[in-house]
């Protein structure tokens, strides 16, 4: 029988990362995501899956460690929330760029700068844009509960390790911190050696029987360095014709949309109750992954309703995607609340009459 | 009279002509070559054979592992 | 006996190793990285262990390591080679970790991977190559750069009013209770050749014996960027160079084991 359990997602995510047969975690504290370590300490996996568990110096070289250990063809991750994954950027574009498979977490903060410690989702563009330098993408997942928190764990790594891409989970600081019930998944074994070289015969895993591996993102050829960004583009390309995943929420009948991620997308789902009672239809777009993004699903939103709302805290990121997909067709909208302030419900609802609805 | 014989062989073509072998060999055995490699590096080559004893500094000295050393007891 | 007499595979004393690729290295004519990758080559070779070493290359000259060494290679961002490092040996301690830093790499970018890598006693070995400058980026100030030595950002010499001093970065790792190892060796002769081969040998036996982490750093020259030939390179390196960095073992004694230690 499934076992339900009250705890936050930070300390889902910790759970799930060991029980997806997850090889290293290695990390840096910050606040608000503090509790993904500090489980994993607790719960000592290298004693009973022989999972590592290591607090890094610093952000940087905990994102360095899961470039290495992915190079290995191992499960590893890495978490921590805006300031520290700013730190990691560099790393994160040279995993993209080898095309090494691996988990890495985000709750975000406030910011910009040393921001606040409050929730927000200002790190849309660094997350889905690249972030770092060159033309990359990282398949990005928004969860927006604690259950997803530990679901998307797998979830991740199975498409880290399709594409040979990093998996970045978009949360912040309300997901992580909040406790909701949570059935954690079971338990999956570690991979033996064998299996790992079975799944990722291009890793560093010993010259043994075949030509060295190397795991470089170094092309001093022009032609050698745009064929490999030609290569990414394609597997992107691809990710954007297969992954799109989204939550419809009363979307049949809606005239209008708010489309929001995460904790965001509750207060939206709040707001449509609130709507309703008053006689308006409306409906949520909860985009799941945020690269790839649901332009085709918001494409065919477009040709019958009659406009769009984009909730998020920030200061209007997401809405310039929700614009780009409606190209003009109908009115789009923003409401957002910064600096770890939550909008609520009435905020948003009230943001649709004025803008959209009028 | 010497107990040891050796030769010197270098690969020319990986040879850059830094000359770290002519410099460290004990007996004065290696020059670098009038010639130009494909480079258009003056390889390494022996000029006086009869004195090589096969000590093997050239080939320890030398960056580019282009230096194979042959020895034999007289 | 005719040179065509001794020339016979049951002659051959000294080759290359099997382990340095084919690939002929784009390093200058008379750099110590072709020696220092040839005895790193050559011990992994006598040892037996290259299907289990993997090397880690660094940002610099030797960024194409891996090119050239037959093992399964890794290339780091620039300074993260030890971080790289620590994440191989934590999730396959069986294996036999290696990074190849220059002094750019090791000690100002890197810093920071490098003391804690050595803090945490990893088990991995630390090839230092220092040749006082930065040469793949066309011979800029390094943290080792001598007093009063020229290069590209400091043409009138190191200031070390304006610049600071030379960083004997290898003195300050062998206060780590982690290092078990740290010495100080260098390639310009024949003898030191031999001295050197055997650090590189201890090391990685203190890697497999999880000693601690093992420093190896080479004095080194950089001709091109010193603008003198590899010969008189040497000749400056000995005069100068050693006697900032002089040569030897720094320290030898492996890290503690926490039920050594009394602890709270």
């Amino acid at each position: 029988m499934e076992e339900i359990k009250l705890m936050k997602g930070n300390e889902a995510f910790a759970h799930a990362a060991v029980r997806s047969g997850c090889d290293g975690y290695f990390g840096y504290p910050i606040t608000p995501q503090s509790e993904v370590m500090e489980t994993l300490q607790e719960l000592k996996p290298w004693e009973e899956t022989g999972m590592v568990v290591l607090q890094a110096e610093s952000e940087v070289s905990a994102i360095n460690m899961v470039y290495a250990g992915a190079a290995c063809g191992k499960k590893v991750m890495t978490s921590s929330s805006s300031p520290g994954v700013s730190l990691k950027q560099e790393g994160i574009s040279y995993i993209a760029a080898a095309e090494l498979p691996c988990l890495i977490l985000n709750v975000m903060r406030g910011g910009p700068g040393l921001g606040t410690i409050q929730p927000s989702q200002a790190d849309y563009f660094q997350s889905v844009k690249g972030g770092g330098h060159g033309d990359y993408h990282m398949i990005v997942l928004a969860p927006s509960t604690v259950q997803e928190m530990a679901d998307f764990v797998d979830l991740g790594y199975e498409l880290a390790f399709k594409y040979r891409n990093p998996v970045l989970m978009l949360s912040d600081g309300v997901i992580g911190q909040m406790m909701e019930k949570v059935v954690l998944p079971p338990y999956k074994p570690r991979r033996t050696m064998e299996e790992v070289i079975a799944q990722c015969p291009w890793a560093t895993t010993g010259k043994v029987g075949r030509p060295h591996n190397i795991i470089t993102s170094l092309a001093l050829e022009s032609e050698v360095m745009e064929a490999t960004n030609n290569r990414l583009q394609a597997k992107y390309r691809e990710i954007e014709e297969n992954e799109v995943r989204f939550e419809e929420y009363m979307l049949d009948d809606a005239e209008y949309v708010f489309v929001a991620f995460g904790s965001s997308a509750r207060i939206c789902k709040q707001a449509v109750e609130y709507a309703r009672a008053e006689g308006i239809k409306v409906g949520v777009l909860r985009p799941i992954t945020l690269f790839p993004f649901p332009t085709k699903k918001i494409q065919e939103l477009a040709t019958r309703v009659k406009g769009f709302m984009s909730i998020e805290m920030s200061a209007g990121q997401m809405v310039e995607d929700v614009r780009l997909a409606v190209n003009g067709t109908k009115p789009v909208g923003f409401y957002g609340r910064q600096g770890g302030i939550i909008p609520s419900a009435e905020e948003a609802l009230e943001a649709l009459k004025t803008q959209i609805i009028k | 009279m010497a107990k040891f014989k050796g030769a010197v062989v270098v690969d020319t073509e990986r040879c850059k002509g830094c000359g770290l072998c002519v410099a460290a060999c004990p007996s004065k055995v290696l020059g670098l070559a009038p010639q130009v490699n494909a480079k258009g590096y003056n390889y390494a080559e022996m000029v006086n054979e009869d004195a090589c004893v096969g000590c093997c500094s050239c080939g320890y000295v030398c960056p580019d592992a282009c230096i194979s050393v042959y020895k034999v007891t007289l | 006996m005719t040179k065509q007499d001794i020339i016979k595979p049951e002659n051959l004393v000294y080759g290359k190793t099997k382990v340095l690729t084919d690939n002929i290295m784009h390093y200058c004519p008379g750099c110590s990285h072709g020696v220092i990758h040839k005895l790193i080559a050559e011990v992994i070779e006598e040892m037996g262990i290259q299907e289990k070493t993997i090397g880690i290359a660094p940002v610099g000259c030797s960024v194409f390591a891996y090119n050239y060494l037959d093992i399964d290679m890794q290339e780091a961002a620039h300074g993260r080679a030890p971080a790289l490092a620590t994440a191989i040996k934590r999730l396959m301690p069986d294996k036999v970790v290696f990074t190849y830093q220059g002094d750019g790499d090791l000690a100002a970018i890197g810093t920071a991977e490098t003391i804690h890598a050595c803090n945490r006693g990893e088990n991995i070995v630390i090839f230092f190559v220092n040749n006082g400058i930065y040469g793949m980026t066309g011979g800029q100030m390094a943290p080792t750069t001598l007093e009063g030595m020229k290069t590209a950002t400091c043409p009138y010499g190191r200031n070390t009013d304006m610049y600071g001093f030379p960083l004997r970065i290898s003195d300050l790792l062998k206060e780590i209770d982690g290092t078990c190892y740290v010495t100080r060796q260098s390639v310009h002769k024949t003898a030191n050749i031999v001295r050197a081969k055997k650090a590189i040998r201890k090391a990685f036996q203190n890697s497999i014996d999880g000693k601690g982490t093992s420093i190896v750093e080479f004095v080194s020259h950089c001709n091109t960027n010193w603008k003198m030939t590899p010969v008189q390179s040497n000749a400056w390196m000995e005069e100068h160079m050693f006697a900032k960095y002089p040569l030897g073992d720094l320290k030898d004694t492996p890290k503690k084991r926490f039920d050594e230690i009394n602890h709270l």
